[in-house]
Order: C-alpha cells, then structure tokens, then sequence
C-alpha cells in the first residue's frame, strides 16, 4: 500500500495537517489499513523534502499544515493513471506453506489444506457478515469500506477454491501412485504417505 | 424418544447410510450427528461424493437412514409412515433444488401454492399466502407468469418461494444456485438469510465458499463423515487483524 501517495491524493483534495490525513485516510478505507501517526509524519517530511507537499505554516492551533506542490499533483494523476504494480509473483505464505508440504516426507498436506479451509470459510463468514450489516444501514462513508470488505471477499474465496483444487491434485496424485505402484516423486515419501489417506480401499 | 430441545428444528444422530449390499456396499454417510436450531443457517460444504446430498434427502425424509434417527420438530421421521411423512414434508419442510423441479403448465403463483392445496388449504388462502412468499422473494409481479415466461434467476425464485410459503420451520436447499449468474445467486443467499433471521431452520448444500459464508456455521462432510465445523466470529476487531495489512 502507498502510503505516500494515499497521502498526496488528500491533500490535493485540501491542505491538511498530520492528524487529519490520518482521520482522513482511515475513514475512506473502512479503517482497514489503521495509520501510525509517526508514518504520517515520516512521510509528510520526505514528500516535504521531495517538494511534492509545501509547509503552509500553523492553523492557529499548533498544527503544521500541509499542501501540495504542482509536483505534487503530477504524482497523484500519474499514481492514479497507472495500474498497481504485482509484485512478481506475490509473497504467499500459504503457496509456500504448501508447496514445501507436499515436497517433504511426513507432512499431512490433506491436514493443513483442512486447517486452512476452515480458517478462511471463517474469514469469509466475516466479511460477508460485515457486508451484509453494512449493507444494511449504508452511510455515505461506507461505499468505501463496502469496496474494500468486497475485495477481501473475492480473494478469500479465491483462496478456498484454490485450496479445493490442491487437494483434488493431491488425492489425484495419491491414487495415480497407488494404482500405477511406480513412484514419480524422488521425495522418499512411502506410498502411505498421508496423501493417501482419502484414496484408501 | 427425541432429545431435542424445543428449539431444535432438525437433529441428525448416529446417521448413517448405506447404499447396496456387501461386498458392493458403500456407504454414503457414517454417524453423522447434526443439529440445527430455530433460527440458524448451516452451510454443508465437501467434495462431490461426500455425502452432502445423501445428508439433506435423510434430513427432509425423501430417504431413510440405514441407521441412527433423524427428527424434525422433535418428530422421528422412523415413526412415521409414508402418508404421515409426506404430511409432515409439505407443512414444515421446503425444499430447493438445482433444477427447480417447477410445473411448466402452472403460473408462479400456482407452483407456490400447490403444496398448501395438495395439502388441504383452500385456494383462495394457499393464493394468499402464495403471494406473501412471491413478495418475500421479491417478485410479486411475476405472480401469474408461466415458467417459460420468465428468466432462470426469476424460475429459481419462484422455487425458493414455493419452499418458503406457509409456515416451513426447515428450509432444504441443494446447490440452489448452479445455473445463477453471481448477483442472482446472492439475491437467493439473501432470502434465506432473511428466512433463518425469521427463525427458520435453514441448510444448504453447496461447494460455493462464498454461498457457504451466508451460513452461521459450516459444515464440512469427507467421506460420508463430518470432520470440521467452521462458525463466525463475528469480532470486528478480528476482522481487521485477519485483513492484516
């Protein structure tokens, strides 16, 4: 997430100082991403010393309000213009999870795709009924939230469909090893490897 | 002999089911104990050939158990014989189905009322309540369309209005979904989201995690035996952390 140019699309909206950017932010984003006011300010310092925000001084209140330069501007229309950048691939920590799984003897891989499952099928229970209740009594300030509590939906799902096609890989697998009798894996995983525990008579 | 409290809609105990005889026996579900209450909506999720379908044709007595006992309201369908069953499955259980199992020479109205008059209800009262379930499904206006009048989301809605009308304490739907567009397929979550908060007993059979997560719970079944349960957490704060970003 950029916090940077989260930061510099506010502020061509109005200048503003630290603590509202904050506000701001979390209020546009369901809260979802909460903000340490000491990276708003980091931030805010660098954009300063980038000259994409300027110092417009002290509202009367001792905050230091902030507002952004022409260059400024030119980040936002460029950061929107532009498609996010995938890391390539993403880090994935339950692809790596797994495939480490299956590559080594004596792992339940059936037994972490369940454990898995059910914790994302919880998840998505969540957010459905974070949706559904927001849904319900929508507010202005909520579409935003609406967006991104759809966003973590899909890729939840996302997630336990994969998840599904892991296992009938694995079960395919187990039975093609168990009626073929010749090995493919160089693993040294015996035939009664837990991946045959559901492919078993 | 039931041990169901009041609340209990369905109860499921010791099931199980066997299809053939020995060596060729299979058995499509092993003591599955399954309770759902007044109120709750219970999601059933597994690999084809685990037994979802076998488990929701035992709870609403179109198939009997090989062992175990199932009851409804406290009922034991065991007890029952043929006539009193299909009673008891039109006054308080409804059904949905893929195929909507419709009535081509019936209006909508007609497929929803028909179980009320097959059952004894006067047509005049079966139309009137036909036409609340319409409503509830949010589509009152197609009340005197034929099926081939209307799309496969409107179809599926007349369906679920048929499982729904009256006063149906337990709410059976098998992938009721499969030929819906996604919006349409939600459209048919909410009502029987909508049906359970109204203290219905609902279970869905689906292999639709995002079906699946309308539920107050979830069921997964493997092999004809249930091996986890998955129930919300509904923590806020929880659902920030699990965003984690």
């Amino acid at each position: 997430m950029s916090i940077r140019h989260s930061l510099l699309a506010l502020l061509q909206d109005q200048p503003r100082y630290g603590y509202q950017l904050r506000v701001e932010f979390e209020n546009r984003t369901g809260a979802t991403w909460p903000l340490n006011i000491g990276q708003v300010y980091t931030t805010l310092d660098r954009l300063e010393r980038d000259a994409l925000v300027a110092k417009e001084g002290d509202d009367g209140e001792g905050h230091v309000v902030y507002s952004i330069t022409p260059a400024g501007k030119a980040q936002v229309r460029n950061w929107f213009a532009a498609p996010v950048e995938r890391n390539n691939p993403p880090r994935n920590e339950l692809a790596i999870k797994l495939a480490l799984a299956v590559t080594l003897p004596g792992v339940d891989v059936q037994a972490i795709i369940q454990a898995q499952r059910v914790a994302s099928i919880r998840a998505l229970q969540d957010y459905t009924k974070a949706r559904r209740d927001t849904a319900a009594n929508q507010r202005a300030t909520d579409t935003a939230w609406l967006l991104v509590l759809d966003s973590l939906i899909f890729q939840t799902e996302a997630e336990v469909r994969w998840l599904d096609l892991c296992e009938a890989r694995m079960v395919q697998q187990a039975q093609a090893a168990a009626t073929g009798g010749a090995r493919k894996t160089s693993n040294g995983a015996t035939e009664d490897a837990p991946l045959n525990a559901d492919s078993r008579r | 002999m039931s041990v169901q409290g009041p609340q209990q809609v369905l109860e499921l105990a010791k099931v199980g089911r066997t299809f053939g005889e020995g060596a060729t026996a299979v058995a499509a579900l092993r003591d599955v104990d399954l309770t759902i209450s007044a109120g709750e909506f219970v999601a059933v999720m597994g690999p084809s050939g685990s037994g979802k379908s076998s488990l929701l044709a035992l709870a609403g007595g179109l198939d009997r158990p090989t062992s175990g006992a199932v009851y409804v309201e406290s009922t034991p369908l065991a007890g029952l014989g043929l006539n009193e069953l299909a009673r008891l499955r039109r006054r308080a259980v409804g059904y949905v189905f893929q195929d909507f199992n419709l009535v081509p020479t019936l209006t909508a109205a007609e497929n929803v009322a028909l179980p009320l008059e097959l059952d004894g209800t006067s047509t005049r009262k079966a139309h009137r309540q036909a036409a609340d379930a319409l409503r509830q499904v949010g589509i009152p206006e197609l009340a005197d369309r034929f099926m081939d009048q209307m799309s496969g989301g409107q179809q599926q809605r007349v369906a679920i209005a048929r499982a729904i009308v009256g006063k149906r304490r337990l709410i059976l739907a098998d992938e009721p979904t499969g030929a819906l567009d996604s919006t349409t397929g939600q459209g048919v979550m909410e009502v029987l989201r909508a049906r359970a908060d109204a203290g219905a007993a609902v279970m869905l059979v689906t292999h639709e995690p995002r079906h699946a997560a309308w539920a107050d719970r979830v069921v997964f079944l493997r092999d004809g035996r249930i091996v986890d349960q998955a129930a919300a957490m509904h923590d806020p704060a929880m659902l920030l952390t699990q965003a984690g970003l």
